[in-house]
């Protein structure tokens, strides 16, 4: 097992010929070791993030009594507060319309356009594809006050709507570019056939070009209900109501009050807030990477 | 309408509607496909840019219409101190964080990039500081570095005992500039490592059998081999991360929102203050362009980065 393992991995492991004790030492010491740093770096906050959810206060301001790293006599008092005392339940029902609503907006926008793009191929139809890529590289940033002017204009400031509409703008670029990827992958054959039967455009899109690509319509979906549900700057530039917060804005600006900060709440809150995309993420792995990696490599 | 006309579709196939002859037609198909996607991309997008473009040129403030006044926005923010702050500050955060997350984001690649029991498992938990929400993690930082109960400054005081007095993270400028670039790195450490994980598996391993036939060391091996054809995807990842590093906001926001007395303004978060929250919607909206002309720097890097694409990897792989 370690022969083949040193064999066929080709960059940090040992020339074949040493021997398999000082081969497997020299793979703790290159790979596990710092792979175990990594790992415990990157997982920690949620750990921290987790143990503070459940721990009492006393517990919580007391590291001279009680060892930090564990909880000894854990509480939902957090939970309870943020579920029955705050409007969480309600910022978690906005968001995830938000995040629902814009998802299918441009799944539906981006699927036209790619098959518009990749299929239908016209004159120009890579400028098209050039320039909705282009549109991926202009951050929220710089556009989010002018927009918010245009959010008044419209006179959707204040309500989920606006952000529906808005998503979008990061959202059908990338998704866009997904597809066209996905839809390259599928043999023209198919459709031309398609074609000679007598089907129209619209049924081939419907009925062979669509089923083919669900993966990559999973992929682009998931991507976009997890990017929605994390955005920040528009959300918190477009809404001003208490109520119509998105989690990610709400957290930071309704439940970090005075100057003594609700550690619990706000870490049990930011743990709650976080599990939906998590669970969602831990569902599709697979989509993720293969879409993350797809993207880069277009 | 994609789907008012499916009904149809048997009649369709026998004495075409008119409709289903428009929805044949070429050009008018493709217009109603490309309508959806370039229409909200021109109202939400291409139009505010443009109107950014043009407040950033007039002295509009929420609820009032401003009239053009022409380069005043600028030549007031060349002369504010904390304009030159978030320039500096904007650059050093964009360097540095930038230089962390592709040093140990392509070291996470090559240790992935092992075989080892329980790989896609770690590949999973890798990414996931990167699916959750920015801000939520963000806090966690902010409590992480809190001065009084932060767990790092229990670490070194009173487990390890390197320090006699907690870490002041977020009270006094530069340290709170290095904590946020922490927080920074370690957000985008997945995405750099992921992406260049799926670079690094493309490479054929006939290369490196022929470079240890011919005696490199894995040094060489790593220079010579691994790193150019590294190159493409390296230019691209590091351009979108220049790209959202640079105009990152959420983080800052959250931990700090600028302070210590301004120390970590990010230019987006001295536009939001000035121009949201401050309510001077065509002061912001100059800040929010003078990030442009980094943003148009940080493209071409990108474009020439794939240029030489196609030098290296000769013109059958592109």
């Amino acid at each position: 097992m370690t022969d083949v393992a040193a064999q066929s991995s080709n960059v940090a492991s040992a020339t074949p010929d040493t021997m398999a004790w000082d081969s497997r030492a020299r793979r703790v010491v290159m790979i596990y070791l710092p792979l175990a740093c990594f790992i415990l770096i990157l997982l920690f906050p949620f750990y921290w993030m987790a143990i503070t959810s459940f721990k009492p206060n006393a517990e919580l301001l007391n590291y001279k009594e009680h060892n930090p790293f564990w909880i000894t006599s854990p509480t939902m008092a957090h939970v309870k507060h943020l579920l029955f005392d705050t409007s969480y339940p309600r910022w978690l029902k906005t968001t995830m319309l938000v995040a629902i609503g814009s998802t299918f907006l441009s799944l539906f926008a981006s699927t036209l356009a790619a098959y518009a793009i990749e299929r239908l191929r016209f004159r120009g139809s890579p400028y098209v594809g050039l320039g909705i890529y282009l549109a991926y590289l202009v951050p929220p940033s710089i556009l989010f006050i002018p927009l918010a002017t245009v959010i008044v204009q419209f006179g959707l400031f204040d309500s989920p709507l606006a952000l529906i509409l808005v998503y979008p703008t990061f959202l059908v670029p990338f998704c866009t570019w997904l597809l066209i990827g996905y839809f390259k992958s599928i043999p023209y054959e198919l459709e031309e056939c398609a074609l000679v039967d007598g089907a129209t455009r619209l049924q081939i899109l419907w009925r062979i070009t669509l089923p083919l690509a669900v993966p990559g319509l999973i992929s682009a979906g998931i991507f976009s209900f997890t990017l929605s549900w994390n955005e920040f700057i528009y959300a918190l530039a477009f809404i001003q109501s208490g109520a119509n917060k998105t989690v990610p804005v709400a957290i930071l600006t309704e439940l970090v009050t005075g100057d003594v900060y609700q550690w619990g709440a706000l870490m049990a809150g930011s743990l709650l807030g976080s599990l939906p995309v998590a669970l969602f993420y831990s569902l599709f792995v697979d989509y993720y990477v293969s879409s993350l990696t797809g993207a880069v490599k277009e | 309408m994609s789907v008012t006309t499916l009904p149809s579709r048997g009649q369709a196939l026998r004495q075409p509607g008119w409709l289903a002859r428009l929805f044949d037609y070429k050009p008018f198909l493709i217009v109603m496909c490309l309508a959806p996607a370039i229409g909200l991309l021109l109202v939400f997008l291409t139009y505010p840019l443009g109107l950014g473009i043009w407040l950033a040129f007039t002295d509009t403030t929420i609820g009032q219409r401003g009239v053009y006044i022409g380069v005043e926005n600028f030549q007031y923010l060349l002369k504010d101190p904390l304009w030159w702050n978030a320039v500096f500050y904007s650059i050093f955060y964009t360097a540095v964080a930038t230089f962390g997350k592709f040093a140990l984001g392509f070291w996470l690649a090559l240790l992935l990039n092992n075989h080892f029991p329980f790989k896609s498992l770690i590949r999973a938990i890798v990414l996931l500081p990167w699916i959750v929400p920015t801000v939520l993690s963000a806090l966690a930082f902010w409590w992480i570095y809190d001065p009084q109960f932060s767990i790092i400054s229990y670490l070194l005081v009173d487990v390890l005992h390197l320090r006699d007095s907690n870490v002041d993270f977020l009270g006094s400028p530069w340290p709170a500039r290095f904590s946020l670039i922490a927080a920074n790195i370690w957000r985008g450490i997945p995405f750099v490592a992921i992406s260049l994980l799926a670079g690094l598996q493309t490479i054929s391993p006939s290369l490196y059998e022929a470079a240890m036939l011919d005696g490199a060391t894995s040094w060489q091996r790593f220079r010579y081999i691994t790193f150019p054809m590294m190159m493409p995807i390296l230019a691209i990842v590091m351009t979108f991360s220049i790209i959202f590093t640079f105009t990152d906001f959420q983080l800052v926001y959250a931990i700090t929102r600028g302070g210590p007395v301004n120390s970590t303004h990010l230019l987006a978060t001295l536009a939001f203050q000035r121009g949201i929250a401050g309510g001077e919607l065509g002061e912001g909206a100059a800040i929010a362009v003078s990030m442009i002309p980094f943003l148009v720097f940080a493209t071409l890097f990108s474009y020439f980065g794939l240029a030489r694409r196609k030098w290296q990897q000769g013109e059958a792989n592109d």
